[in-house]
């Protein structure tokens, strides 16, 4: 708690920080590489034959992924805090890459934890990581994904929260993690809206974002909450709803509280977290960010899921069409615009948040696919 | 109503004893070995039980205690059975049992539901590391006229203001963790330990319980100089496959220490 509280204070004298403000908006654009592109996708949109298709390209920000967006917000903010060691969690590897790389930038050291079974599937970020500097921590324990490769930065938090800034990468956590993390993405909204109008001339019918934890979907979604834009998250329907084998809260699970947060859950009917898949590493995770339960709750967005399957062949139906590979993540919201695109009218207008990009994925569809590189 | 936590508490400090205050999983490696170990903890000289409630992800603690929820949990116990393991337990012994659980169990089984089954059962208070007393109002608001204590933590990084939420939402005692870090890390006292426990007695006249790392007798014998209560967690669930008679002499070493 203190840490939080410390965290929670720290953060809001950065927001009125004008120096602060300067420096973050600075390496936006001369090291992110922002704005990030908003890319019409019209091979996509003519095989589709419905709305038009709108591409928001954060595969082209620093680093490959919207990961590095909140993850030099943080590292800035350590800094100023006077932490001389950052530590976070990853996944698919994009949020360890990124922390990796924002603490390669304010020179501060960096250790990531990874579960294992994440490790194996995408070891070419792992070794990014080492690369930027980092020590990374195979999670054995557990599921050996991302839920428990945050359990153990939340320990190692505790036992060195007096050197150390724990980069929650998602907007989940304990406050003030999920409002932070949501405010360092929702630049992506904020450009996606001034582009689609000087595009289109209007706001988009539909926006798209795949939903791990949720920081990209919320980052798109957060500067469109009061228009008249409807908004689609997607989650990781695995091999199917059933037990085990899928990562969607708002389809299978249930209110809980896990890891400081209380929102949608899969858990067991004693309140034990259950076991997850998904093809893609960034989305297989047991719970979600509280936002998104409220934004589901309140029915300002509908959650839908895509299956492994279905997100493959949105993964090389872009691939062919468009010359852009996705992360196998966007890859879940790019099947879910495969899907609503011919319903649609020519004139409307979908975004996908193209959350990530797939170099990272190669091999791991390679073997999918039973190829041998 | 006063709980079993406090009269035993009461009870020490009028023989100037301090508590001994032993941890381990219930269901670890199964129900039956858990009922037998409370028996032997008491007559190893243990004044207060806690007993672990397994859960999938216990964030507060190391591999030890890991690796024991994961066997208790492999076995099929849960919250459920942790509540009627005590009521079973309760014919024999009346020695103070308090449960150690993160929330979620609580929360799926039902803050009001889970005190009255706990209470009806003989359990005397709970411990939830993961529940600050910021989040707890309405378990507190259903425990506060039962015999029942929550008890929080404070840690060496608590500041004054935590201090006093902390002082005035424990009953029974308050948990003191003596590392900033999880269960069965390497003891490293904080230098400030002895100020900072003066700080809250200051504060509250509850008792200090003290844990997280301590496994020797010496370093029992060391933080006992602080608190009213010693917390031996990881150290015995490391111990309880050990031969029986090689356990019962380390209980008793620890509790020598104590004294």
């Amino acid at each position: 708690m203190p840490a939080l509280l410390e965290l929670e204070k720290a953060y809001a004298a950065s927001k009125k920080d004008k120096a602060f403000l300067k420096e973050l908006g600075m390496l936006q654009k001369t090291y992110i590489g922002r704005p990030t592109p908003l890319y019409f996708a019209e091979r996509l949109t003519a095989e589709l034959g419905g709305a038009k298709i709108y591409l928001k390209r954060e595969d082209l920000a620093h680093t490959g992924a919207h990961k590095i967006n909140n993850a030099i917000g943080q590292a800035l903010l350590a800094r100023k805090m006077g932490k001389k060691r950052l530590i976070a969690e990853t996944g698919a590897g994009q949020h360890g890459v990124a922390t990796a790389t924002g603490a390669a930038h304010v020179g501060l050291a960096c250790e990531i934890y990874m579960g294992s079974d994440d490790v194996a599937r995408q070891s070419l970020n792992v070794f990014r990581m080492k690369l930027l500097g980092a020590t990374v921590h195979e999670v054995t324990i557990g599921s050996k994904t991302l839920k428990d490769a945050i359990n153990e930065g939340l320990r190692d938090w505790t036992t060195n929260v007096r050197t150390t800034h724990y980069v929650m990468g998602t907007v989940f956590g304990p406050h003030p993690f999920p409002m932070m993390v949501r405010d360092f993405q929702s630049v992506i909204g904020r450009e996606a809206r001034r582009q689609i109008r000087d595009a289109e001339g209007k706001l988009p019918e539909y926006l798209i974002a795949c939903v791990g934890g949720g920081s990209n979907a919320i980052g798109l979604f957060h500067a469109f909450i009061d228009d008249e834009v409807r908004m689609v998250g997607v989650e990781a329907g695995g091999r199917g709803i059933a037990a085990g084998e899928h990562a969607a809260r708002f389809a299978g699970g249930s209110i809980g509280v896990l890891q400081g947060t209380k929102s949608y859950l899969l858990q067991d009917d004693n309140g034990n977290v259950l076991g997850t898949h998904s093809v893609s590493a960034g989305l297989d995770y047991a719970a979600v960010g509280p936002e998104h339960a409220f934004l589901r709750d309140s029915g300002r967005v509908q959650y839908a899921y895509a299956t492994d399957e279905e997100a493959l062949a949105a993964f090389e139906q872009l691939s062919r069409t468009e010359g852009i590979i996705p992360a196998l993540e966007s890859s879940h919201a790019l099947a879910e615009a495969v899907k609503l695109a011919p319903k649609l009218l020519k004139d409307e207008i979908i975004v996908v948040n193209l959350s990530g990009r797939g170099d990272k994925d190669v091999q791991h569809v390679a073997r999918i696919k039973g190829i041998e590189l | 109503m006063t709980s079993r936590i406090s009269r035993k508490f009461q009870a020490l400090r009028k023989e100037q004893k301090k508590a001994f205050i032993p941890y381990i999983m219930a269901g670890d490696p199964d129900i039956q070995r858990t009922r037998e170990l409370v028996k032997i903890l008491e007559d190893c000289g243990a004044d207060i039980i806690e007993l672990g409630v397994p859960f999938s992800d216990p964030l507060a603690d190391g591999p030890t205690i890991q690796a024991a929820a994961q066997r208790a949990l492999d076995n099929g116990t849960t919250l459920h059975t942790v509540i009627e393991l005590v009521s079973s337990l309760r014919d024999a012994t009346e020695i103070p049992i308090i449960l150690m659980t993160y929330y979620n169990p609580v929360f799926r089984y039902g803050d009001e539901r889970f005190v009255e089954d706990a209470l009806s059962a003989g359990v005397d208070g709970v411990i939830i590391p993961d529940l600050p007393p910021d989040e707890a109002e309405g378990l507190m608001r259903i425990a506060r006229k039962k015999p029942f204590d929550t008890i929080f933590l404070l840690a060496p990084t608590s500041t004054d203001e935590r201090i006093r939420k902390v002082c005035r939402a424990s009953r029974g005692f308050i948990y003191y963790v003596s590392i900033t870090g999880i269960t069965g890390t390497k003891l490293a006292l904080d230098p400030a330990i002895g100020s900072h426990i003066s700080q809250i007695r200051g504060i509250s006249d509850t008792p200090i319980a003290v844990g997280f790392g301590i496994a020797t007798p010496e370093e029992a014998s060391m933080v006992a100089r602080y608190g009213d209560g010693i917390i031996v967690g990881s150290a015995i669930v490391k111990r309880i496959h050990d031969p029986e008679a090689e356990l019962r002499q380390y209980l008793r070493s620890l509790r020598a220490g104590i004294q």
